[in-house]
């Protein structure tokens, strides 16, 4: 059996954050990615940041996630690919059918110390008929196919949705060579940033609020998607309906964190909306009720790449204090930094019901452990 | 069909990498390394991956990420290959999976 101090689980930007922190505080690190492409979704956002300079505003993501490998692999982080942590044991042991390379796997046992889980989210699916026919996929693979992969799964296309994922792939798909019919969204206003929908509209994409897709056909692959109008109770208004030539339809419906290790370890979960769903409670360290076990980022409930970067930090952080590599004192005043900066990011019409949802993880979170 | 994105305005020119050679369905395709399998379909304007084993129905892609499951073929004989994070490699063959076994007729 394999011994480490720290293992972390995804290496998207929650995941290298914790690793780089841990590590540079002199933890040893492991990263595990099922992937064979270290980095979760920062590749696909070709889009740069906002925010503050803090928070790499105006850096595409692609680059930030570039920075963060090259700054983990400085700080001497071992980072395995291909590679599927399959479970997590008592006693902080996991199972990894580790990829060798050469297409081979291995199983591997590690024993860990301590574990973060940063394996991010999924997103969720819109059923209606016709929506299992091939063209029909989340805007996160239109996203991969186009920016990663640089092929169109389509030409033209109806996007569902329009948070800020269905605004920027949008935008993106333009910038592909695409062409999007419309994008319909069933509230009553735009879910996403507005200077995402601006500049969507500025390029001739009609926003459709109130509307819906109803249904899909075609052969064997999508041909057509109709879409209608709905009430304010979300019911399709009859004699509204519509017939979109498109072949392809991408689907932004929001995300949901996976957090099947959390659960199959036992930790707690709870029913957050405002968050994505269920979400394993947490304290102020990122620790969930297992002892040991950190979850950070997406799997940590819904939120973006800054947010995740600086829970990241504070896992690594509160994992070199437990581990002892620096003092409690050095640890309270880092810690500090960063929960000043994620209030920060969690601030404003968007992120005000995020704040509140963490500060009531939180709070479970610390009841909880006073139960166990 | 050509379904690969030549010119762009951040990314530049397309996706560099040493071609290969995979074998879609008997016909050969040429795909690049590091691409997925999914994307070198993708990229002949191929959306069908398999047909479901009740119904016979068509599926394609959707998550892209390795959860669903949805995009599964048989790769090099092996069924229930998820393409979307498989990447090619020279010589490769690829099947439309037919029920939840293998490319050919024969399925429960």
């Amino acid at each position: 059996m394999i011994e480490k101090q720290a293992v972390v689980i995804g290496s998207g930007p929650a995941g290298l954050a914790a690793s780089i922190e841990a590590a540079k505080r002199g933890v040893e690190v492991l990263v595990v990615d099922e992937n064979s492409l270290p980095g979760g979704q920062l590749f696909k956002q070709i889009h740069k940041f906002f925010g503050s300079a803090d928070h790499r505003a105006g850096i595409r993501g692609f680059n930030i996630g570039q920075d963060l490998l090259e700054e983990a692999r400085k700080n001497g982080v071992e980072i395995w690919l291909d590679s599927a942590v399959i479970g997590i044991f008592p006693g902080r042991e996991l199972a990894v059918e580790k990829g060798e390379g050469n297409g081979n796997k291995t199983l591997q046992k590690i024993k860990a110390q301590k574990i973060v889980i940063a394996t991010g989210a999924s997103e969720n699916a819109v059923s209606f008929p016709g929506w299992t026919l091939p063209g029909v996929m989340s805007a996160g693979a239109v996203q991969t196919f186009i920016n990663v992969q640089r092929v169109l799964p389509g030409e033209r296309f109806l996007m569902v949705g329009s948070g800020n994922v269905g605004l920027i792939v949008t935008y993106q798909l333009m910038q592909a060579g695409a062409d999007v019919a419309a994008i319909v969204e069933a509230a009553g206003s735009i879910g996403g940033y507005a200077v995402h929908a601006a500049k969507v509209r500025r390029a001739g994409v009609p926003i459709r609020l109130n509307t819906t897709i109803k249904k899909a056909g075609g052969q064997e692959e999508l041909e057509w998607a109709e879409i209608c109008q709905v009430d304010s109770s979300w019911q399709p208004i009859p004699g509204t309906e519509e017939t979109l030539e498109v072949d392809t339809i991408a689907i932004a419906a929001g995300l949901k964190p996976l957090i099947q290790l959390a659960r199959m370890q036992g930790c707690h979960v709870e029913f957050i909306p405002e968050l994505g769903g269920w979400v394993p409670l947490h304290d102020k360290n990122m620790e969930t009720t297992c002892p040991g076990i950190f979850v950070v980022g997406d799997s940590a409930g819904v939120e973006e790449a800054n947010t995740a970067l600086e829970e990241g930090r504070l896992a690594g952080v509160a994992i070199a204090e437990a581990v002892g590599t620096i003092s409690p004192s050095r640890a309270i005043l880092e810690k500090e930094e960063i929960w000043k900066r994620l209030e920060n990011l969690r601030l404003g019409p968007f992120g005000e019901h995020r704040l509140l949802a963490k500060k009531k993880i939180i709070e479970e979170g610390n009841r909880q452990w006073k139960r166990e | 069909m050509d379904r690969r994105i030549k010119k762009h305005p951040i990314l530049g020119e397309g996706k560099q990498g040493e071609e290969v050679t995979v074998y879609f369905d008997g016909r050969p395709l040429s795909g690049k390394k590091g691409e997925t399998v999914a994307a070198t379909i993708i990229a002949t304007g191929h959306r069908i991956n398999r047909f479901t084993r009740k119904m016979g129905s068509p599926r394609g892609i959707f998550c892209g990420i390795g959860q669903c499951t949805d995009c599964v073929m048989v790769v090099n004989g092996i069924p229930n290959t998820r393409t979307c994070v498989t990447l090619v490699e020279d010589g490769m063959i690829i099947e439309t999976q037919r029920g939840t076994k293998g490319g050919g007729a024969e399925n429960d």
